[in-house]
Order: C-alpha cells, then sequence, then structure tokens
C-alpha cells in the first residue's frame, strides 16, 4: 500500500449519508407544494411577497453570517420561506423584505447562527411585522377579478403606508371572532383553501402532505404536531361543547395558521426540546397557548405567539426532562439517596 | 433491589429484552466468512509489543542474543496481576528496540524482535491434569500464567475479570459470541469451525469461578454457527450450557448492552457485571482458556479477520502475535488499487494505522483495509441543530449532543454530571451525527482531559498534604527546641549557682583556646 494514501484518522470509519445541509433542503422541496398552491391562489403577488422575503433572508445571511457558505446550508431559505407563507398577499413588499432581514438579523445571526438561536427566526420576523405594522399584515383584500392582477398595495414606496383598499375580506377566524354576522367556513374551503388568508395558511392538505413527507424522512419530530393538534382539538372540542367558546374543534384545526404553525415553525429542530417527553410538554402548551389566544385574546389568530413563547421555555423543558442515563438508578432513588445521604 | 436483580439476572437468556438506541448497519461479514481459517505464512521477523493491554508496558525477561522456544516467556506484565507475555514462535531474540507497536496513539514503542530459526519448536508445556477435578485456583493459575486477555477487543487480563468472579461469586457465566462490529468475523468462524473448544472453555471458566450456568450469546444471522455449537454440545453432554440468539443491532456485543439483552438488567454505572452475578468473556477467550487448561498453551496466536474491499481476498488467519500486518495483506491477495484506509478492529470503534509495520497484537481482532467507496470523504464540520438524531442512537442513554458543548467549552463539573464517563465509544452517534461533528473523538478528548484533571488534583492534594506536614514537623521541631531550652534554663537554677556555672563554663571556653591557639 502506498503510504501516502492512507489517512489517519479517528473512528468510526463510515458514517451515514444525512447531512444537516440535505435536511434543510428537504425541508425547502417539502414546501413546494405549498408555495405553488400559494401562487395558484393569489396570483402574482405571492411571487413577489415570497420573493422579497426570501430576499431579505438571504441578502442578510450573506452580508453578516460568519461562514461565507452558510447560504448553501438552505436554513436562509427556509427562514425565508416560511415568513412569506405567514404574510397575506398584498403586503407591501419592502415591509416583507425588512420582516426577513430583521428575523435573520435578529432572530438568529444575533445568536451566532445556525444552531444557536433561542426563537424560531420566521416568527420572530413576523412578530415584528406585527408590532410594526399591524394594519398592512391583517389587511386581506378580496380576490381581484383577474389571477393576473396584484393584490393589495404590494408595490407601496418603502417607508409608506400601503394605501389600505376598500374591498377586504375576513379571514375565517377573524370573520367568526370579529364579523358582524359570524359564519362558520365550510370545512372543505378549510382544506383546500379556498379562503381569505396569509400565503401559506390556506390549503391545510398540502401543509399535512409536506409534513407527512417530512415525518417519514425523520426530519421532523413528529410528537410535536401531534400533540399540539391533538391538545388543540381536545380543549377546543371541551370549551366548543360547554359552551364557551364558538369555534367548533375541526374548524380550530384546519383555520388560520396551524397546520403551518404545527408541521413547520413548532418542529424547528434548534429551537425545540431534544427529548420526545420534552417535545410532548411543548406541543401540548403550544396547542393551549394557541386555544387560549384564539378564544380570549384579542387577536384572531395566536400560533405565532404560542410558539414563540414555548420557543423561550425550551431551555428549561430540556434541563426537566433529561432521560435516566444507563447504570443510574431511577430518580426517585437517586433524589432519596441525595436527601438521605451525607 | 439487588437481590432482585440478581435473581433477575439468574434467568438470563429466558426472555429477551431491547436496550435504548443502537444501529442497524449492513454488515459485509460473508466477504470475509467464505475461505476456512488458515495458519499466516511465517513472517520474516516477529515484533511483539511490549504494551499490548491496559496499564504499563511488560518488563522484558528475555535479552538481545537469546534463544527462546515458542510459548516461553518474554516479558513480565505487573499491571493487575495479569502475568506474562510469550514468544509467538521459536528463535533468536535479535534486539529489544523501537518499532510501531499498533497503538492507537500511532506512537512507537518497545518490542520483542525475534527472528524464527523456523522450527517452530514449542516450549515445555504444563497442561493441568484432569481439569474436571482440579481445583478452581490451579485452573485460573493456568490462566494468568498463559497470559490470556479479553480477545474481543478490550484486552483486560482475564485473570484479574475471573479472580474478582470467584471472589464476589457469580452465578452465570455470558459467553459473548454477538459480533456486532460491521465486517468482523473472527469469532463467526472460530465457532463455526472449533465449538467443541468454545463449549470446553466455557465448562472450565464456569469451574474457574464457580458459575453454575452459561449462557452463550450469537447472534441470529449465524445459521452455522448455532448449529455446530448445538452439535458440540450434545457431544459434550454439557447440561448447564444455553446457546441464545440475539436480534443484529450494533452495538449489542458490548458488555452491557449484551447483559441487558439477555437480562433486561443495567449494569450499574461505574459498577461491573459481577454486580449483578454475571461474568462476561468473548468466546475466542474462552478457547484461549481450553488451550491453555488442557494443552498447557499460553496465548501466542489469535484468528485475525482480514477484510474490506481494499484487500483482493478477505479471509481469517490464524495469526502469531507479532506478525507485521503486511504478511496477513498479503496472503489476503494484496492491496486493491483503491485502498484508501488501514483499520486495526472494526469499522466502527476501529482505529487507523499509518502503516502495515504495525504488527498484530493480542487485541486485534480485525485488519480493516476500506476502499475509498466505503469510508466517506471528509466533510466540513457544521453547527449542531439539536436533531435529537445522537440521543436516538446511543445504548447509554446520554444526550451526545450536550455533552459534546459541555466538553468543548471545558465545562468539566457539567461534563461529569451529563455522564461522560458512561459513554462506551461505540461510535452510534458519531455515525449518524448530520453536521458531521467528531462527537466520539470529543469524547475521548473528554475523558482525556478528566483523567488529567484527575491526576493533578492528586499531585495537588498529595502536595498540599506534603506542606502540611511539614509546617507541622517544623512546628514540632520549634517547640521541641524551646521546650528544651526551658528544660536547660530551669536545670541552670537561678542566683549564686547559676552565675557560677556561667563562670565556669567560659573559664573552659578560655583555657581550650590557649591550648589549641
Amino acid at each position: 500500500m502506498n503510504d501516502s494514501s492512507i489517512r489517519v484518522t479517528a473512528s468510526p470509519h463510515v458514517r451515514s449519508a444525512e447531512s444537516t445541509t440535505r435536511i434543510m433542503w428537504s425541508v425547502v422541496y417539502s414546501l413546494a407544494p405549498v408555495v405553488a398552491a400559494s401562487i395558484w391562489f393569489f396570483g402574482p403577488s405571492a411571487v413577489l411577497v415570497l420573493l422579497a422575503s426570501v430576499a431579505g433572508c438571504l441578502i442578510t445571511e450573506r452580508l453578516f453570517g460568519s461562514v461565507r457558505s452558510s447560504l448553501a446550508d438552505g436554513s436562509a431559505m427556509i427562514t425565508g420561506l416560511l415568513l412569506g407563507l405567514t404574510l397575506p398577499p398584498g403586503f407591501p413588499l419592502w415591509m416583507a423584505f425588512l420582516g426577513g432581514a430583521f428575523g435573520m438579523a435578529f432572530g438568529k445571526l444575533i445568536f451566532g447562527g445556525l444552531g444557536q438561536n433561542v426563537f424560531n427566526p420566521a416568527l420572530l420576523g413576523r412578530a415584528f411585522l406585527q408590532a410594526a405594522f399591524p394594519v398592512a399584515i391583517t389587511t386581506w383584500p378580496s380576490k381581484p377579478e383577474s389571477w393576473w392582477t396584484l393584490q393589495g398595495d404590494n408595490l407601496a414606496l418603502p417607508l409608506m403606508s400601503p394605501v389600505v383598499d376598500a374591498a377586504t375580506e375576513a379571514t375565517p377566524l377573524g370573520n367568526l371572532k370579529f364579523g358582524d354576522n359570524p359564519v362558520i367556513t365550510p370545512l372543505t374551503d378549510l382544506l383546500f383553501g379556498t379562503t381569505a388568508g396569509s400565503l401559506g395558511e390556506t390549503s391545510a392538505v398540502l401543509l399535512l402532505l409536506g409534513g407527512l413527507y417530512l415525518a417519514f424522512r425523520g426530519h421532523l419530530n413528529w410528537h410535536i404536531p401531534v400533540s399540539i393538534l391533538v391538545t388543540v382539538y381536545a380543549l377546543s372540542g371541551l370549551f366548543y361543547v360547554i359552551g364557551i367558546s364558538q369555534f367548533p374543534p375541526l374548524f380550530m384545526l384546519f383555520s388560520g395558521g396551524l397546520m403551518l404553525g404545527a408541521f413547520y415553525m413548532a418542529t424547528d429542530m434548534v429551537t425545540s426540546p431534544v427529548t420526545n417527553k420534552g417535545c410532548w410538554l411543548f406541543g401540548i402548551g403550544i396547542g393551549a397557548l394557541v386555544v387560549v389566544i384564539r378564544i380570549w385574546g384579542g387577536l384572531p389568530e395566536g400560533v405565532m405567539y404560542a410558539i414563540l413563547l414555548m420557543n423561550a421555555l425550551v431551555p428549561f423543558i430540556n434541563r426537566a426532562t433529561q432521560p435516566r442515563k444507563f447504570g443510574s438508578p431511577p430518580r426517585r432513588v437517586a433524589e432519596k439517596k441525595k436527601e438521605g445521604g451525607p | 433491589m439487588l437481590r432482585d436483580a440478581m435473581d433477575q439476572a439468574k434467568l438470563a437468556g429466558a426472555t429477551l429484552h431491547n436496550f435504548h438506541g443502537g444501529l442497524q448497519l449492513r454488515h459485509n461479514k460473508r466477504i470475509s466468512c467464505e475461505l476456512p481459517i488458515e495458519r499466516a505464512a511465517p513472517a520474516e521477523r516477529f515484533y511483539v509489543p511490549l504494551l499490548q493491554q491496559s496499564g504499563q508496558e511488560a518488563q522484558p525477561i528475555v535479552a538481545a542474543g537469546q534463544h527462546v522456544l515458542k510459548g516461553e516467556a518474554i516479558g513480565c506484565v505487573e499491571h493487575l496481576g495479569s502475568g506474562y507475555l510469550h514468544a509467538p514462535t521459536s528463535g533468536t531474540v535479535s534486539a529489544i528496540g523501537t518499532h510501531p507497536i499498533s497503538h492507537p496513539s500511532g506512537f512507537d514503542g518497545r518490542c520483542v524482535v525475534i527472528e524464527p530459526d523456523g522450527l517452530n519448536q514449542w516450549t515445555e508445556l504444563h497442561p493441568v491434569d484432569n481439569w474436571q477435578q482440579a481445583d478452581p485456583d490451579v485452573l485460573r493459575q493456568a490462566i494468568r500464567s498463559a497470559g490470556i486477555v479479553g480477545l474481543g477487543g478490550a484486552v483486560f487480563p482475564t485473570a484479574h475479570k475471573v479472580d474478582e468472579a470467584s471472589r464476589r461469586g457469580i452465578h452465570t457465566l455470558i459467553l459473548n459470541g454477538a459480533e456486532c462490529e460491521p465486517y468482523i468475523s473472527c469469532d463467526e468462524m472460530l465457532m463455526r469451525e472449533q465449538p467443541a473448544s468454545i463449549i470446553l472453555g466455557a465448562r472450565i471458566l464456569q469451574r474457574a469461578v464457580g458459575a453454575r450456568r452459561t449462557v452463550i450469546a450469537i447472534e441470529d444471522q449465524m445459521g452455522a454457527v448455532h448449529q455446530a455449537l448445538q452439535h458440540a454440545l450434545r457431544e459434550s453432554a454439557a447440561a448447564e450450557i444455553d446457546i441464545v440468539k440475539v436480534t443484529t443491532i450494533y452495538p449489542e456485543g458490548g458488555e452491557k448492552q449484551l447483559i441487558q439483552v439477555l437480562t433486561g438488567l443495567e449494569v450499574p454505572s461505574g459498577g461491573r457485571p459481577t454486580d449483578l452475578g454475571l461474568l462476561c468473556q468473548n468466546v475466542a477467550t474462552a478457547t484461549a482458556v481450553a488451550r491453555a487448561v488442557t494443552e498447557g498453551k499460553p496465548l501466542v496466536e489469535r484468528i485475525v479477520t482480514v477484510t474490506g474491499s481494499g484487500v483482493r481476498r478477505p479471509r481469517n488467519l490464524l495469526t502469531p502475535i507479532g506478525t507485521p500486518i503486511s504478511v496477513l495483506v498479503e496472503q489476503s491477495g494484496g492491496y486493491a488499487d483503491d485502498a484508501a484506509r488501514l483499520v486495526l478492529g472494526g469499522p466502527m470503534m476501529g482505529y487507523a494505522l499509518a502503516s502495515d509495520d504495525n504488527p498484530v497484537i493480542k487485541a486485534a481482532n480485525c485488519i480493516l483495509v476500506l476502499s475509498s467507496d466505503e469510508i466517506r470523504p471528509p466533510q466540513p464540520e457544521m453547527p449542531c441543530i439539536r436533531c435529537g438524531e445522537c440521543a436516538r442512537v446511543c445504548p447509554a442513554v446520554l444526550q451526545p449532543q450536550q455533552l459534546q458543548w459541555t466538553v468543548r467549552h471545558g465545562l468539566w463539573d457539567e461534563t461529569v454530571s451529563a455522564g461522560l464517563a458512561d459513554c462506551i465509544e461505540c461510535g452510534c452517534c458519531d455515525f449518524v451525527c448530520p453536521s458531521h461533528i467528531p462527537l466520539v473523538e470529543w469524547f475521548r478528548h473528554g475523558k482525556s482531559e478528566l483523567r488529567r484533571l484527575e491526576a493533578e488534583r492528586l499531585a495537588a492534594d498529595s502536595a498540599r498534604q506534603r506542606f502540611e506536614a511539614r509546617e507541622a514537623r517544623l512546628d514540632r521541631l520549634k517547640q521541641d527546641r524551646r521546650r528544651r531550652m526551658e528544660e536547660k534554663k530551669r536545670a541552670l537554677g537561678d542566683g549564686q549557682e547559676k552565675q557560677k556555672r556561667i563562670a565556669d563554663a567560659i573559664e573552659r571556653a578560655r583555657s581550650r583556646r590557649q591550648e589549641n591557639p
């Protein structure tokens, strides 16, 4: 054997083919149907809003990321797409760009980049937009006559407020909560997305499919979406049955950003707990907060704040749900020993 | 509680259990099982490293120029009372010099170099007569003087393990034939070809430690092995031996994992299988014991798997310790064109060697030559994204991603409480990590840092003790001196007598000065 051809490295000498970059890009690919659907429903506006928020994320990552090659890992792309999908189609592009830049800079890079952040950067970007531009982000224009027509005021000049069109429509959740004559939107409309709403909020079926694909590939911890959805269904069902809330449980499940949040936002590996037990707690917490905010909060939708609040608790959940190590005594015995011991 | 555990351990193998995590790997074992075990070609020179096991290196007890016979003791190992190192063949000791020693560190070390005379003549052998009636002490002594170590790869002195087991009392002997690392097939081939010697070894070990029964664990994929062992078992008519098939999943051949599979019990952290009344030995170790007791032959050879796509004809070779690896590779058809890495051991836990000058040692179960297709090219490390895959596969139920973080940042207290000492370095976490973080390497680094800190702490402690002892001693001397002075003063008395004595003393001094100016 030619000595120069031998490499001496540490074991293991074989590795799985999985890589973080591959995981990230498969999340991006799994969003393709949702993106396509949003374009189908909302026309060129959807393309522009998505492009603007993706551009905001990519440019910020490229300018301020610590590693020059960090764009290639796909994480900035995911943040941009997810943020874009939470925005209404008529959203001014400069705001979408700003939201992406803010989410990337203050949601991720300021903590040290990939893997270091506490909050989901896309949701942090959206929370910023919600605080800064509350009107623009809750304006849902009515469907225009032609698919080609831009919705709302996409092209508002930077630092200018958008011109609010008189013809707006309420989202199913907003309608039921604040509408003059509340209607429960039929389930089929919710499932296939023929309702007003943010770009990626509307088609529950496609989000579910994307989520299932990721779960099947092992890129998503199914405990999180399952516990969120079960909690939302059970709690809202309980409140509906005893007459506290006007939201039927299935309506709760398939309206608003719950599917997008449960499958794509809450499952962000960096900002969710590491143990399965922790994931159950995390999901139950999110589900309960969603129901509480939707029924009693001042906003029609609560998925964003529910996830951000639970993100903040993740370090504590991690600490509280450490599994028992191999060969160490059960926790009860260990504590007893500690109390009684010297 | 421990008593309950002990009772449960007695049922080892009755029902099978799972352990946490693990990986299903591609076995790649068949390629080296096609040819029968063959004797390795004689080497031109044998290099027997004096460091072959945990602890310090052996003291050479031969000198350059001395003629030795096969099986003659050439080194004495003091660590854990583990006995001797023996000449792998007859010939002349040409030197005791520095040579590569197949050590994970890659450093060279001292070797006894033997020029064989080609006669391969055994020294005088002292088998134990009628082992069925022999005193267990005698059996254990035979194991000690044969220089037997655990041949599964850990090379812990068998004599020490067996002594501890017989002292603490065990009920069940577990023979580990679950060779879970991919590629390696030396145990499988041994069990297939020499099942009788394994059964014999099991019975001898059982007598030596006073166990009531033996469980031989093999993997469920080893069909031929099961038949062979069953057949040998029927022939020997030993009733107290069971053969158990366990599901193939890496790293179930690990001692703690195998015990968990067989009994459902966890060996306590920092404890030993003897805490559960169990003793675990590799099947190859059992044959070495059989040979040492019934034939009096020390451990001078072992079966080595030479495999991987990097060699042309993978096979198993019965190899004298000290044979250069190049000899084995040549006998296995030589290197393939795309041979890219030379590993001693398996692909998960083995260590890469820099050259095939390194000799076969007692720990060498496999020489693995990987081709460039089999190894993944080194990829840049990325930040941990806490996907948790490492924790899902960890058989020690640790959180490798948190552990690497504490090691990397030198948070040693947290590292200890996160259970670094429980890591068995199986490499599962490293294998699955999508960010290509060299986790096991960090853990080895952490362990050596903890050892260093512990040594420093001990050194500081003893320095402090020395200092305090010295201070106390000086203080005591001072007090003594003061007391003596006071006593003298008191003896002087006072008044006139004192003056007179002083005057006398001055007078004495003066006269002495006048005598010798």
